[in-house]
């Protein structure tokens, strides 16, 4: 440890005055989430007519609008927000887990394992991370709806998946690849070799040394790009748009949400109460995952 | 550094395992939707319905198929949408799942590129229907579509039309020419309603010189679409001034935005809504105009701050609930008078037409059955706020008197009707440069000089 009054930087932080911005900058950011809560709470006629922060003067408050957004059925007569929200984690999950274990399989294969041509395959996904997604959805629907062919040659069949998730799925895990890789791989590199080559002399495999060591070792890589993850997937309404289509079968809560405005964007005070939903599950993500953001895991590990 | 490649050990085979698997299940859900989108069976062989379902017979012969139908109708006016064709799906058992989204505009594009276009699409814009017909996928309606179209007015074959061949029957047509006021704010202040263009300058300035209420209330904002309702005030007054010709030669850009007609019609335009004396009645100036969301604009109307508001039948769905919308209740709205009394009796609006990307038996099926004075009487039953200009269907259907003054418009055989303007012209225009350039003469007081100039420069060579 290094001795804490000596640290200059934390020693800044720690001033009273440096307290105080904080505080001050948090109470700004909070703001908006707060003005959030507090429009989600109120009825419509005063949500169009005055500020929400007049609410904190005359208050009047209901639940009238999550019990709109949760219960009233909508397009297709569905039954509210409740499919969507199921929707969203069964996209969400996998999109989520997918790109982190083949990524982690992938920089793992391109930090430690040498073969022929790995920097260049390592520096041709890093480049893929130019490519906007937006660019790419055409004709990655192309490819699902009819294949690929070069002239008479079917390279890649056509695959009907109109209605289902893998699409979504599918098309999360490609636009998530290259960061996830340069991400993983820049951690997973920088693993001290004394822990590979002790595991290499026990006798242990590849997939041993990735299991045992590798995986556990960089837990707080995985933790914080699986919050990135899920939060872009969680949020995201294009790809959902695109691939899944609006359906309640498979669309996700924000399509959901988007809907939910109405066709002349005039019922918004049910948005704030829908985002307000929204927001709750990222929380608990955030929350649950983190600690691995400051836990320092690689404390110690050769040296004891 | 290099690790030598060791033995396999029995847990690293575990990888290759997972992969099949994953292949597996993906082919699994492939073969899924692949029975739930096809033909199904029950279908094709001759079938005789009875009873209520009698009048579907002409449909029959395709059970258990599915169409699929994207469109930017959004709860609750797409519920009202299915209920319309439920008891059809019912007696045919061909489904329709619909689908809606706000970002429909965007969205169609992409998924017709991308080879997954729906069934049908509802477009509201001719313009989109051209941009849809150019790709190739749009399919050419069955004969008894055609048919059908025979009811509506010959100026609507031609919005649903492409290089002349005919595409997308419309469904639904709105009425933009209406002015909405309080009754009886106009009945305690022995107001009358305006029957000419001359009259209604004359209230306003009455209005104006009483000191009360300003006479006209407006509001523009619209996220990323602000501006569109003062494109109105435009289309309007050139249609109310030099009539149906004029105004398609202007959607063309025969008579060009600097033009002295269209510049003189701005001009009629600043005369009215850009009259500091005149507006914003419960907002402000000139400039809130740009700033109040056209949700909001009407707003005053009830509280007894503005007196008239210019905005198409749809903006009934934006009055407060227990608002009632009556000739003797809170609002009411009367058509908007034609500037030049030679005139006669001139319509903007809007419409949605259904155009289908499949030529599948049930889809032409759906798509005669929504081409028909059936359906449209269907429609107009199940719940107020749509009007067909479909001849078949009997106004006294219409249980709202806003329905059923449009209707009377839009069906009436000496109405010049013509399609909004903005929805007619290049996007890079109708929904572009027109829309900033408009705002920026409300918002920071352009010269109409300027404006026109602006819009012209814009247009794609």
């Amino acid at each position: 440890m290094t001795g804490r009054h000596r640290n200059p930087v934390r020693k800044s932080f720690s001033s009273p005055l440096a307290s105080a911005f904080v505080i001050a900058m948090t109470v700004l950011w909070t703001a908006p989430t707060l003005g959030l809560l507090v429009t989600s709470l109120r009825p419509k006629q005063d949500v169009t007519t005055d500020g929400w922060w007049n609410a904190l003067i005359h208050p009047d408050f209901g639940l009238g609008n999550y019990h709109a957004v949760l219960f009233e059925g909508g397009s297709g007569g569905s039954t509210g927000l409740m499919p969507f929200l199921v929707n969203s984690l069964a996209i969400s999950i996998p999109a989520t887990l997918f790109p982190l274990v083949l990524a982690a399989m992938a920089a793992y294969a391109l930090a430690w394992v040498r073969f022929r041509g790995s920097d260049a395959v390592f520096f041709t996904v890093f480049a893929l991370q130019v490519v906007p997604l937006q660019m790419a959805l055409i004709p990655l629907l192309r490819l699902f709806s009819s294949g690929a062919h070069l002239g008479s040659l079917t390279l890649i069949p056509a695959v009907d998946l109109k209605g289902s998730y893998a699409p979504v799925w599918l098309a999360h895990t490609m636009f998530a690849m290259p960061l996830a890789v340069f991400l993983l791989h820049n951690f997973i590199a920088q693993l001290p070799r004394d822990l590979m080559e002790a595991a290499v002399v026990d006798g242990a495999s590849h997939f041993k040394i990735f299991r045992s060591i590798v995986l556990p070792l960089c837990a707080p890589a995985l933790a914080s790009f699986a919050i990135f993850q899920f939060l872009w997937v969680w949020n995201d309404l294009l790809v959902a748009l695109t691939f899944a289509g609006g359906t309640p079968e498979v669309a996700p809560m924000t399509v959901r949400l988007a809907q939910q405005a109405g066709s002349l964007g005039g019922r918004w005070e049910l948005l704030t109460a829908g985002a307000f939903l929204s927001i709750i599950v990222p929380l608990i993500v955030f929350f649950s995952l983190q600690r691995y953001f400051v836990r320092g895991l690689l404390a110690g590990s050769v040296k004891g | 550094m290099t690790l030598n490649p060791t033995a396999p050990s029995p847990s690293s085979r575990r990888r290759p395992v997972a992969v099949p698997a994953l292949l597996a299940a993906l082919a699994l859900t492939a073969a899924c939707s692949n029975s739930s989108g096809g033909s199904g069976g029950g279908g094709g062989t001759a079938q005789t319905l009875t009873g209520d379902c009698a009048k579907y017979q002409p449909y029959a012969g395709h059970s258990g198929t599915t169409v699929t139908m994207f469109a930017s109708i959004l709860s609750p006016e797409s519920d009202n949408l299915e209920k319309s064709w439920a008891e059809f799906s019912k007696c045919t058992g061909i489904k329709i799942s619909y689908e809606g989204s706000n970002d429909f505009e965007s969205q169609l594009p992409v998924r017709v590129a991308g080879g997954n276009a729906p069934d049908f699409a509802i477009i509201p814009q001719p313009g989109l229907l051209a941009q849809m017909v150019k790709s190739g996928k749009v399919v050419k309606p069955p004969a008894q579509t055609v048919t059908n179209q025979d009811k509506w007015s010959p100026v609507w074959k031609t919005y649903g039309s492409v290089d002349g061949t005919f595409y997308a029957a419309p469904m639904s047509a709105n009425m933009k020419s209406l002015v909405w006021y309080s009754p009886k704010t106009f009945a305690a202040a022995g107001y009358e309603v305006p029957k000419t263009w001359a009259d209604l300058m004359a209230l306003s300035d009455r209005i104006a010189k009483a000191g009360g209420p300003k006479p006209w209330c407006g509001g523009i904002a619209s996220g990323t679409a602000t501006g569109w309702p003062a494109t109105d005030w435009l289309e309007e007054v050139v249609l109310g001034t030099y009539g149906g010709d004029v105004y398609d030669q202007w959607v063309g850009h025969q008579v060009k935005f600097s033009d002295q007609k269209i510049t003189t019609a701005m001009q009629t335009v600043a005369d009215w809504m850009l009259n500091p004396a005149w507006v914003n009645g419960g907002y402000g100036d000139v400039k809130s105009i740009a700033t109040t969301t056209f949700q909001d604009a009407g707003a005053p109307i009830l509280t007894g701050k503005c007196a008239m508001l210019q905005q198409a039948s749809f903006y009934e769905a934006q009055w407060p609930k227990g608002t009632k919308v009556a000739p003797d209740g809170d609002v009411f709205a009367f058509h908007l008078p034609a500037v030049n009394p030679a005139i006669a009796n001139p319509v903007e609006g809007g419409g949605e037409f259904l155009a289908a990307f499949s030529g599948r038996p049930e889809v032409q099926a759906v798509q005669n059955y929504l081409s028909s004075s059936d359906w449209a009487s269907s429609r107009v039953r199940t719940a107020s706020g749509w009007v067909s200009a479909n001849q078949g269907v009997d106004k006294s259907l219409y249980t709202d008197p806003i329905d059923k003054l449009s209707a009377e418009a839009l069906t009436d055989p000496s109405a010049t009707f013509r399609f909004d303007a903005s929805d007619m012209m290049p996007a890079a225009i109708g929904s572009g440069q027109e829309w900033k350039s408009l705002t920026a003469w409300f918002a920071e007081g352009q010269s109409v000089q300027k404006v026109a100039g602006d819009i012209d420069a814009a247009w794609p060579k």
